[in-house]
């Protein structure tokens, strides 16, 4: 039994009661949810949040992982095994049949990466099984065009964010009425900060794909950023392989996603690094984030996230 | 001390609130800003980012970019937070901005709102969470009517801590007899209103005098710096910690083999504070019975208050489903289905009596008709029109409803999640009101 000493509750405990609350809430008004899971460690929070929100019952929603076909070895694994621990069900949406299918062109060039293509995936994958909702880990914090974003944040029949669209939310009453077609992005850690979410990993111990912490592995260097090596990107005249001690802050695709040079192999270590580091997540590890705050404006009117 | 010149862009290292790490025991403060255009609010709460080092160095390095190339001599804090004369340049909708800092002692989150009364409808929203707001004054002009507008519109709210913040002070010679007149201006006229902590901090958010480090320039006050007070100032007993109110929001039945007949009552305690073995009434039924566990993940807690989320066992096998409440006997909240409350309206659409509505209060959902429009507010005045016949968007009103079920409620004085409610147009979905209950006539 936890003894409650005092009434003052730590700003940790406070986030994951509103989280907890904004999960139940939208398994109360919507119908057919989904929680998108990339494998990041925001999403991960997510899955402990529905625990916390649902357990010892199932989820009232699926799983659905929107894959590029470009993760990391070490996320797929990681995917497998805790969903599998969980004994929850998942959806695999998948970028290469979205190809296969002339839904989506592949990019070519050096450059090239697969995370514009998720939108169509995505918006596909909602048609196909009729969800309603998708809960997401993105945060206000992560970057200027999302400071104004809701927790209950509404999209059009074809799957797009319009500012006049967007309700109000009061105190914490969440409208979640959509019309036939609509559907909701609710983003329970709209209100935490990336070190939040670092913290609360640590004090509730939970386990995370090991490329989050320093390993040795072959990368290159390109316009100024170290990237894993990978089968999907060709080097360039000049780049060559070096062996290095890496880790990654940030978890998508092999293309696009930065290491640091980190010795970082615990959490603590992690944690310390993150506080001390202030460059956000999304400007210093992933590359094609490097657009203006206006292209990330865009792509949220496009239902990318 | 702040080093005047230090602040030109390179007011590194402040010693207060170099945010390291938040410590896991800091606890969390939600504020709202409020200031008319060119008060310097875009200023202030870039001052508080990027003294507190906890604006990103890439945001940060933008500024100091953007503002090098502008020439602006100073590194213009206002850019950090996009300030909304930007926004409406650029024409993006007005809205709330959410903007995040922390400091060794607590984590912070920023409700940032424009001032202006086309947008009452944005502060209201951007206040309904707060437990502070900092009310932006320019040195110069003192109590002006937007000031009046934002102070009444944070009573209303009851926010329970309200900050002017004195703004400019470096135009007005660091005038201690200014800010002593301007603070007994607002007293006489805070009285009328209904709030118990006010206070007073002169500030330049230009050179980040008493914001984030005491200023040299003003010996002559001895208050708090602005962090310090935000840092400090006691925000345990803002919630309702004395009449029980537990909202149901999910009925847990796993019916699996593992777990044949666990039944628990998940939700947020929203007043209060329960226990097991505390005897409880479930409303609106009215049937007794008495809490045997609380527990979050399967871990046993001997005491649940609000913010809480937590699951609630029960000892009868009573039909409690999402929307009801438990409280305890002797202190329950009104049933009713005949309402009186304040609202602000939020729609193109004008509100008027007869009108018909979606009510969502607590984790119920209802309809309502407007059955009187008592007066409309006029928020800079406090004036009653009572010829008013209807409200339109950014009014705030007296109204009288009536719903299909009883609410089961507090006057939003005693209680502000139990006493709010919003209103739902059932053609466009769209939010249309928050309303603040009264208590029954
Ligand atoms: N002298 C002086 N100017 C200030 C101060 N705070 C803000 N300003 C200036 O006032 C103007 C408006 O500031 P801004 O933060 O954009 O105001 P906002 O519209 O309330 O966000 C800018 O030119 C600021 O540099 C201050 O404390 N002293």
């Amino acid at each position: 039994m936890t003894t409650i000493r005092s009434y003052r509750r730590s700003h940790l405990r406070v986030l994951e009661d509103e989280a907890v609350h904004i999960l139940r809430e939208l398994a109360a008004e919507r119908e057919r949810p989904c929680l998108l899971f990339s494998g990041g460690k925001d999403s991960i929070v997510l899955l402990r949040l529905a625990e916390k929100a649902f357990r010892p019952a199932r989820f009232p929603f699926p799983l659905m992982h929107i894959d590029t076909g470009h993760n990391f070895p070490e996320t797929m694994e990681y995917r497998d095994r805790r969903i599998a621990e969980l004994g929850e069900r998942l959806i695999i949406a998948s970028v290469q049949d979205s190809i296969d299918k002339g839904r989506v062109t592949e990019e070519t060039g050096p450059r090239a990466s697969r995370n514009r293509l998720q939108t169509t995936t995505l918006l596909d994958a909602i048609e196909e099984h009729q969800f309603d909702a998708a809960i997401g880990g993105a945060r206000r914090d992560e970057e200027r065009a999302r400071a104004k974003e809701r927790i209950f944040s509404h999209r059009d029949e074809f799957g797009q964010w319009d500012p006049k669209n967007q309700r109000p939310e009061l105190w914490s009453l969440y409208n979640g009425r959509i019309r036939r077609g609509e559907h909701l992005r609710v983003f329970p850690l709209s209100n935490w900060t990336e070190l939040d979410v670092w913290q609360y990993i640590a004090i509730e111990d939970i386990p995370l794909p090991s490329i989050y912490f320093a390993h040795r592995r072959d990368v290159f260097e390109r316009d100024g950023m170290l990237y894993a090596a990978n089968p999907f990107v060709k080097l360039l005249p000049g780049e060559r392989i070096q062996n290095q001690i890496v880790r990654f802050r940030t978890i998508g695709d092999m293309t696009c996603t930065g290491a640091v040079a980190s010795d970082a192999r615990s959490l603590e270590a992690v944690i310390a690094e993150v506080a001390a580091a202030r460059v956000t997540e999304r400007g210093a590890t992933r590359a094609d984030d490097r657009f203006t705050e206006a292209a990330m404006e865009d792509r949220k009117r496009e239902g990318y996230f | 001390m702040t080093d005047s010149e230090g602040s030109r862009g390179t007011a590194r290292g402040t010693t207060v609130g170099l945010a390291v790490g938040v410590e896991d025991e800091a606890e969390l403060l939600r504020f709202s800003t409020a200031g008319s255009v060119d008060d310097g609010k875009s200023t202030l709460i870039g001052r508080l980012l990027y003294d507190t080092k906890t604006a990103f160095e890439d945001q940060v390095r933008h500024v100091e970019d953007v503002s090098r190339r502008r020439g602006d001599e100073r590194v213009n804090l206002a850019l950090l937070t996009d300030g909304l004369r930007a926004e409406r340049e650029q024409g993006i909708t007005i809205d709330v901005a959410y903007r995040y800092f922390a400091t060794r002692r607590r984590k912070f989150i920023i409700a940032d709102t424009p001032g202006h009364v086309q947008y009452t409808r944005n502060m209201v929203t951007g206040a309904s969470t707060a437990s502070l707001s900092i009310i932006l004054v320019d040195a110069r002009q003192g109590l002006v009517e937007q000031s009046r507008r934002h102070a009444f519109i944070a009573s209303l709210l009851r926010i329970p801590h309200l900050v002017f913040a004195v703004n400019k002070m470096d135009l007005v010679d660091w005038s201690e007899a200014r800010f002593l007149e301007i603070e007994n201006e607002f007293r006489n006229f805070a009285a009328r209103l209904d709030v118990q902590d006010i206070s007073f901090i002169p500030v330049s958010a230009l050179t980040g005098a008493n914001v984030v480090e005491r200023s040299r320039e003003m010996p002559w006050y001895h208050g708090p710096t602005l962090l310090y007070h935000l840092e400090t100032v006691h925000i345990a007993s803002d919630r309702n910690l004395i009449d029980v109110r537990f909202p149901v929001q999910r009925v847990i039945r796993p019916e699996s083999s593992e777990y044949p007949d666990y039944r628990g009552y998940a939700g947020q305690v929203a007043g209060g504070v329960l226990r097991p073995g505390d005897e409880v009434v479930v409303l609106p039924s009215g049937l007794p019975t008495t809490v045997t566990r609380i527990e979050q993940l399967g871990e046993d807690l001997d005491a649940a208050f609000s913010p809480m989320s937590v699951t609630v066992h029960l000892a009868d096998d009573l039909d409690v489903s999402r929307g009801d409440m438990l409280c305890r006997p002797n202190n329950q909240p009104v049933v009713g289905q005949d309402l009186d409350a304040m609202i602000c309206w939020m729609a193109e659409r004008p509100l008027s009596a007869k009108s018909r509505y979606a009510i969502k209060h607590t984790t119920r959902w209802g309809r309502a008709v407007v059955t009187d429009l008592l007066y409309r507010l006029d928020v800079n005045t406090g004036h009653r029109d009572e010829a008013s016949g209807e409200l339109k968007l950014n009014d705030l009103g007296r109204i009288r409803l009536r719903t299909t079920a009883p609410l089961l409620y507090d006057p939003y004085r005693r209680n502000r999640i139990t006493g709010s409610f919003i209103l739902v147009d059932e053609a466009t979905n769209g939010t249309v009101g928050a309303g603040m209950l009264l208590p029954p006539e």
